[in-house]
Formats: structure tokens, C-alpha cells, sequence
């Protein structure tokens, strides 16, 4: 790491180094310190120092950044985390699971056109899913199923769209999560215009966006990045990056490690262990809190890894190798704090069980749901066209109606 | 003090400062609308008196700024975003066809998008390349927006007025070669609905349908035809999406001819839609095919070459010798 990382140090870490301290060794006794990874997997991250914010290892053991490191600041928001919140987010990771899975396997059975699976995302979508504060508003892309679940959108909901009964579904403002973007990076302006609005509003919420790695190439993305800056706007741009876009590796979309862009804009960013939802939900809550106090946006990019295909379309063998999802299978998100839980008697088997049920539930009512989903009415296509009408539309719904009724003639209903 | 003389720019000026005045939720942003008031004026003296919070200077960054508009619409607001040129909006046409028009239907009614994007637009000016254009079918095409464009500075005003109070997202594309004309504005007016077209000049023998700003071309090629004892009938359609279909129809029922004039390119332009339509309402009346006057299939062209490219007075009167030629 650069000195001009400088400016993703946390704020209120006055008197730490500037961020510089590169990665430590894990220690295998006693309590850990200022664990941070070094990864050098692509051509995009060489040549720089590319540190994780990691609270909990793929082990499950909880590490403490050292007092004197960067990191210490974002440690400090879980630091008193409770073991109830701690089963929280390991419930909200294994149901959000057990919710995907059963959406793939729907779309395997000609139930959903189409699904993009967050599998192995868990931990990057509920940590920072939980930071958000009921007041917050959220713009996900198409993949943020988790975070959805962590506003209280019913995930039934979630699946409309890729069933094929609408294109969206779902009021933005019920659980304010708007609408799921498929254009790629459209929405981190719809979270930056909403940002600006916040503060014109003189309220303190915050919003965030979410994209993926390679949304960054995009304009809109930077064009955000800008807007944000400009007019300090409340607003954390969460880049979960899954390594992939569709076949295109991090090296298609970048030359230098996604967080640091942050920099250029006059923001801060940070990396965080995306298979770690302690982490998550520290670095979120910290990105957050800064925003709603007027100090403007942040830039975290949660490192991980999309362990399915990027939707039931998509086939990986063509461009990855089985030996990249294994390795990062053992950092799988779930299993880590699985290991944690267990190490620190924080669940026992009552717990592991009634969870499991609880998804077998789920999926099941999500089973059921989803089957009972009905076709849209035909003129649901003239419906919400516009909000006050337009009179060409009207015409060809009174063409479309006089057509369907020929049929009823003909039939001699 | 009900009417007053004003430029058709004044108008739309004062306009918004209405607007800004009655709702607070309303914003005007966009590059150099603050302290320079826009390049052609037209937001001249309002961030003096709203302030930098309602008259927002933006980056330069036109998707930036229709995608950060959806968003303050989102949050309740009511955005006027102005584009500098015609020419510049497509680094924001995506999040206009793709986010904006689609945003209503997506969330099944439950979000809606009072969004104004005025778009100075159309040549005569002598500008430079992509200052000059009409690309009013392009977003008339999508359904979701609707698209006006007004030809006189008292429409200017009203449909200004309209077009922020819809709860729809309103293409307003404002005749820049028309900004300096000067007419009555009556502020206390109340208005016809924004999607109306008007007969602005009555007539028996031919039907010229235009909208900005080849309306007051139309209606010099009516005076002209009249000294050949020709009774032309002008209609200002006023919005381009929707098409008040009707007025035509009643207007070509009378006549029994219509020429669309429009500066855009002719091929699959509106004017295109305009003579399908009237042609399938209208076939027993007509008695000549509708024709179209309008720009050629070809960039806009250099400004010493521009007024061979826009229509004007001959050429429409060719097309109405045409037509009455049948
Ligand atoms: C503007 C645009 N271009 C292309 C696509 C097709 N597309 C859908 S997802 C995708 C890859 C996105 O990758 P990334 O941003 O990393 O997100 P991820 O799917 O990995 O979460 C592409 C190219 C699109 N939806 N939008």
C-alpha cells in the first residue's frame, strides 16, 4: 500500500500510522494482530499492495487489528457485537443461501427464466445488508438478493422479474430498496441523485450502491463516483468484487486495485475480505455513519467471489478453472463463521438445527410461491405507462381489447 | 397586467422561476444554469434568487445528470434538467430510455417521475456541428417519455408550467432559433391541456402541420400562398408524443390535404407516423397522399449549407403545390 492510501484512513484513527503496514503472517496462538492479505492474483492488483480488512479468518478465528493500525477504526464498530447479532448474520447468510439455491433450482425446473445465483456473496451482501438503518435507501444491481432479505423484502418478490411476470415488482419505498438495475452501473447515479436529496432534505440517512467489478469500467459508475464528491453526498458505493464479469477477469476492467479509485475522486475507499461478514458489516457501518454525518461518500470494495455461474445462462468452465472455486471454497463465508460460532460457544447444535428447518421452510414456501405465481393480465402491458395517461397508448389498449374480444366472437362466447 | 410582451427564452425563464417559487421540490440543474444562466439565458438570475441548492451547477456529465435527477425524483424532488444542445444528449439517452421512461411500469405505478429535460434543439443558428439537430422522434419513439415542444413564448411559459407539473418525465425541446422571438405571455391564462394541438390559422384548401419551429415558417408559407389566393390552415401541434391526432383529422377532414414540416430527417421521423396515421383516418377524405417536408438523410450539415438542408419557404410551397397538384 501507497502513502496516498492516506485517504481511506479512518477518520477518527488520529495518532495511527498512515495506512502502510503490510500483511502479517497468521499466527496459529495466541491473539492475533492487524491481520491483513496480501493477494497478488492479477496483473490489475500487481506491482500494489492490496490489503483486506479481515476481522475473522477463513478459520473462524477472530482477529484484532493492533491499536495502531489502520484498521483498528472499522474493528471498532463490531467491537462489542453480541452473540445474538452474531447468529444473526450467520441466520441471514444460511436462509439467503438456502433462498438461492432453490431459486437455481426453480429455474432448473422451468419455473424462473433466468437466475443469477449470489452464491458464495453471502458475507459481502449481509454485512453490509445489516449496517444499513431502516431510514437508508439501497440501489442493488440484479444479484443483491441478500441484502434485499436483510431490508425485509419478501424474496418471493425478488423473483417476478426473473419468472417473467414484471420487471420489477416491488415498491422501492416499502423497505426502501429500489428496484433491481440491469444496466449495468445505472443505478449508482439513481443512489447519488437520492444522496444529494438526503442533504437537501437535511435529513441523516444514508444510501448505498451496490455494483460489481465490472460495472467500474463503466461511465455511469465514475460519473457517480464524481457527482458524489462534488456535492458530498451521502453515499457508499459497495463494490462486491466477484472476480468475474460474465467471462472477463478484473484485468479486462482495471489497472489498478479497484478501492484506490476512490482516491482519485477525493474519497476515501477501502478493501474488505468480502467472505468475511464481520468485516463486512464493520467497514459498512463505518462508510455509513461517516456519510450520515456529512462527511460525504465512501468507496469499500469487498473482495470476494462468485462461486456459481454468473446466472443459469452462463458457463464457467469456458473461461475459469475448477482449482480457482476450491480455492476459494475455503474461504467460504458461511463455513467461517460457522467455525467461529462453535469455537466461541456462541450456538450449539438446538441453534445449528432449528436454522436448519427453518430453511427447509423457506424453501419450501419459496417453492410454493413461486408455482402459484400467476401469468400477468394481458393488459398489464398498457398499465403503468405513463402516470397521467397518453392518448396513443389508450388508443392501441382499446385495439388490443377489440382484438381479444374477436376471439370471444369467433368463439361465439 | 395579464399579458406581456416577452421573448420566447424570457418566458420559459419566467416559467421556472414560478415554479421554483410555488413548489420547493422543484430544481432546475444542468452545466452553466447557475451564475452564467445557461448559454442561451434561459436560467439567467435564477440561482441568484433560489440559490445554489435549487439552481445546481453540475459536472460536466450529461448521464450524471438525468441518472442523478431519477434519483432526486426518487427522493421526492423535481428536477428540470436542462442539456446544453441537442447534440449532447446521448451520453444521457441510456439513462433516459433505459432508467427514466421505464421507472413508472417497472415499479408497477408505485414511483413516478416528474422530470423535465429541456433540450435546446433545431439548426439556424449558424452553430457548429452537433449544436444543430432534431432528435425529437428518437425519444418520441420510447414509450414512457412524452415529448413537446412549444413555437411561441406564451406556449413556452404554459407548457413549461405543464410539463413540471406532470408526474411523467417530459422531453421539452425549446426552438433555439426561436428564443429571441418576442409575443404575448398572460400569465393568468389558463391554459389548454399540454398535449393539445391548435389551429393557429384557419383555413380551407390545405393542411400544414408543424410543431417549434417551423410553425412560424408555416405561417409565412400560408401569408405567401394566400397572395396566390391559396387558403392554407395551420396547425401547431405542440406535443410530438403524445400526437393529438385528432385536431389533424378534423383540421384534414376540411381540407383534404396535409403537409407535415419538420426539421428533422423525413425518414422515420414524426412526420412519417403523423401521415400513416392520417392516412388510415382519413382515406376517403384525402385527395392527395400526406407529404412531408424536412431535413435530408444526412449529418446535419455545416452551417454555410444549413439553410439548404432546413425547410423553408419554397420548399414548402412546393410541397403544397404538390399537393394540391393531385
Ligand atoms: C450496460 C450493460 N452492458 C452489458 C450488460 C450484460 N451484462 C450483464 S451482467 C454483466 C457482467 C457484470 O459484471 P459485474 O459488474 O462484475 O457484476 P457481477 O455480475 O459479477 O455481479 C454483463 C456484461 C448489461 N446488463 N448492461
Amino acid at each position: 500500500m501507497t502513502e496516498s492510501t492516506a485517504a481511506r484512513k479512518p477518520r477518527r484513527s488520529a495518532g495511527s500510522k498512515a495506512a502502510g503496514t503490510t500483511g502479517t503472517k497468521a499466527e496459529t496462538t495466541g491473539k492475533r494482530t492487524a491481520r491483513t492479505t496480501r493477494t497478488t492474483r492479477t496483473a490489475a492488483q500487481k506491482g500494489s499492495e492490496t490489503e483486506l480488512v479481515q476481522l475473522l479468518t477463513p478459520e473462524g478465528e477472530r482477529v484484532e487489528p493492533a491499536k495502531n493500525s489502520p484498521y483498528a477504526e472499522y474493528a471498532s464498530f463490531v467491537a462489542d457485537i453480541t452473540p445474538d447479532e452474531l447468529r444473526g448474520l450467520y441466520r441471514d447468510m444460511v436462509l439467503t443461501r438456502r433462498f438461492d439455491a432453490e431459486a437455481t433450482a426453480l429455474q432448473r425446473q422451468g419455473e424462473l427464466g433466468l437466475w443469477a445465483s449470489l452464491l458464495g456473496q453471502e458475507a459481502a451482501q449481509i454485512g453490509s445488508g445489516r449496517a444499513t438503518r431502516e431510514d437508508d435507501y439501497v440501489f442493488p444491481t440484479y444479484r443483491e438478493h441478500g441484502v434485499a432479505w436483510c431490508r425485509g423484502v419478501d424474496p418471493t418478490n425478488l423473483l417476478g422479474m426473473f419468472r417473467g411476470v414484471n420487471n420489477g415488482g416491488w415498491d422501492p419505498n416499502g423497505n426502501n430498496f429500489h428496484l433491481y438495475t440491469i444496466v449495468i452501473g445505472s443505478q449508482a447515479l439513481h443512489a447519488t441523485g437520492y444522496a444529494m436529496g438526503i442533504t437537501k432534505d437535511g435529513a441523516d440517512s444514508a444510501v448505498i450502491a451496490y455494483f460489481g467489478d465490472g460495472a467500474s469500467s463503466q461511465g455511469d459508475v465514475s460519473e457517480a463516483f464524481n457527482f458524489a464528491a462534488v456535492y458530498n453526498a451521502p453515499v457508499v458505493f459497495f463494490c462486491q468484487n466477484n472476480q468475474w464479469a460474465i467471462s472477463e477477469s478484473n484485468e479486462k476492467q482495471t489497472r489498478v486495485p479497484l478501492y484506490q479509485r476512490a482516491q482519485g475522486f477525493g474519497f476515501p475507499g477501502v478493501r474488505v475480505d468480502g467472505n468475511d461478514a464481520l468485516a463486512c458489516l464493520a467497514v459498512t457501518r463505518w462508510a455509513l455513519e461517516r456519510a450520515r454525518r456529512g462527511e460525504g461518500p465512501a468507496l469499500i470494495e469487498a473482495y470476494t467471489y462468485r462461486m456459481g455461474a454468473h446466472t443459469t445462462s452462463d458457463d464457467p468452465s469456458r473461461y475459469r478453472h475448477d482449482d480457482e472455486r476450491a480455492a476459494w471454497e475455503a474461504k467460504d463465508p458461511i463455513l467461517r463463521l460457522r467455525r467461529f460460532l462453535e469455537a466461541a460457544n456462541h450456538a450449539d447444535e438446538g441453534f445449528f438445527g432449528e436454522l436448519e428447518a427453518e430453511s427447509e421452510a423457506l424453501g419450501k414456501r419459496v417453492r410454493e410461491v413461486v408455482r402459484a405465481m400467476p401469468d400477468p393480465d394481458r393488459f398489464a402491458i398498457f398499465e403503468n405507462v405513463y402516470a397521467d395517461g397518453h392518448a396513443l397508448v389508450d388508443e392501441e389498449r382499446a385495439q388490443f381489447a377489440a382484438y381479444q374480444a374477436s376471439f370471444a366472437e369467433a368463439e361465439g362466447v | 397586467m395579464a399579458a406581456e410582451k416577452m421573448a420566447l427564452a424570457k418566458a420559459i425563464n419566467e416559467s421556472l422561476r414560478r415554479a421554483l417559487d410555488s413548489d420547493p421540490k422543484v430544481l432546475i440543474m444542468g452545466e452553466d444554469v447557475g451564475k452564467l444562466g445557461g448559454v442561451f439565458r434561459v436560467t439567467d438570475g435564477l440561482q441568484k434568487d433560489f440559490g445554489e441548492d435549487r439552481v445546481i451547477d453540475t459536472p460536466l456529465a450529461e448521464s450524471g445528470i438525468v441518472g442523478t435527477a431519477i434519483g432526486l425524483a426518487l427522493r421526492g424532488y423535481r428536477p428540470v434538467v436542462e442539456i446544453q444542445f441537442d447534440g449532447f444528449v446521448f451520453p444521457a439517452y441510456d439513462q433516459i430510455v433505459t432508467q427514466l421512461a421505464k421507472m413508472h411500469a417497472r415499479s408497477l405505478g408505485k414511483v413516478k417521475m416528474p422530470i423535465v429535460i429541456r433540450i435546446p434543439y433545431g439548426g439556424g443558428i449558424g452553430a457548429v456541428e452537433h449544436h444543430s439537430e432534431s432528435p425529437e422522434a428518437l425519444f418520441a419513439h420510447v414509450a414512457g417519455l412524452k415529448v413537446v415542444s412549444p413555437s411561441n413564448s406564451a406556449d413556452a411559459y404554459w407548457m413549461m408550467q405543464q410539463a413540471i407539473q406532470s408526474d411523467d418525465p417530459v422531453i421539452y425541446f425549446e426552438p433555439k432559433r426561436r428564443y429571441w422571438d418576442k409575443a404575448e405571455v398572460n400569465r393568468e391564462a389558463i391554459p389548454g391541456p399540454l398535449h393539445t394541438a391548435r389551429v393557429v390559422r384557419e383555413g380551407g384548401d390545405l393542411t400544414l402541420a408543424a410543431y417549434g419551429p417551423m410553425v412560424k415558417l408555416c405561417q409565412e408559407v400560408a401569408d405567401a400562398a394566400a397572395e396566390e389566393g391559396r387558403s392554407l390552415e395551420v396547425v401547431d401541434l405542440r406535443s410530438i408524443s403524445p400526437v393529438d391526432f385528432d385536431t389533424i383529422q378534423a383540421s384534414v377532414e376540411k381540407t383534404r390535404r396535409l403537409v407535415v414540416v419538420h426539421e428533422a430527417p423525413v425518414f422515420l421521423g414524426s412526420g412519417a407516423e403523423i401521415a400513416a396515421r392520417i392516412t388510415e383516418r382519413c382515406f376517403y377524405h384525402l385527395e392527395a397522399p400526406v407529404l412531408r417536408v424536412g431535413g435530408y438523410h444526412a449529418p446535419y450539415p455545416p452551417a454555410r449549407l444549413e439553410e439548404e438542408y432546413l425547410p423553408d419557404l419554397d420548399r414548402v410551397l412546393d410541397a403544397v403545390d404538390r399537393s394540391l397538384a393531385y
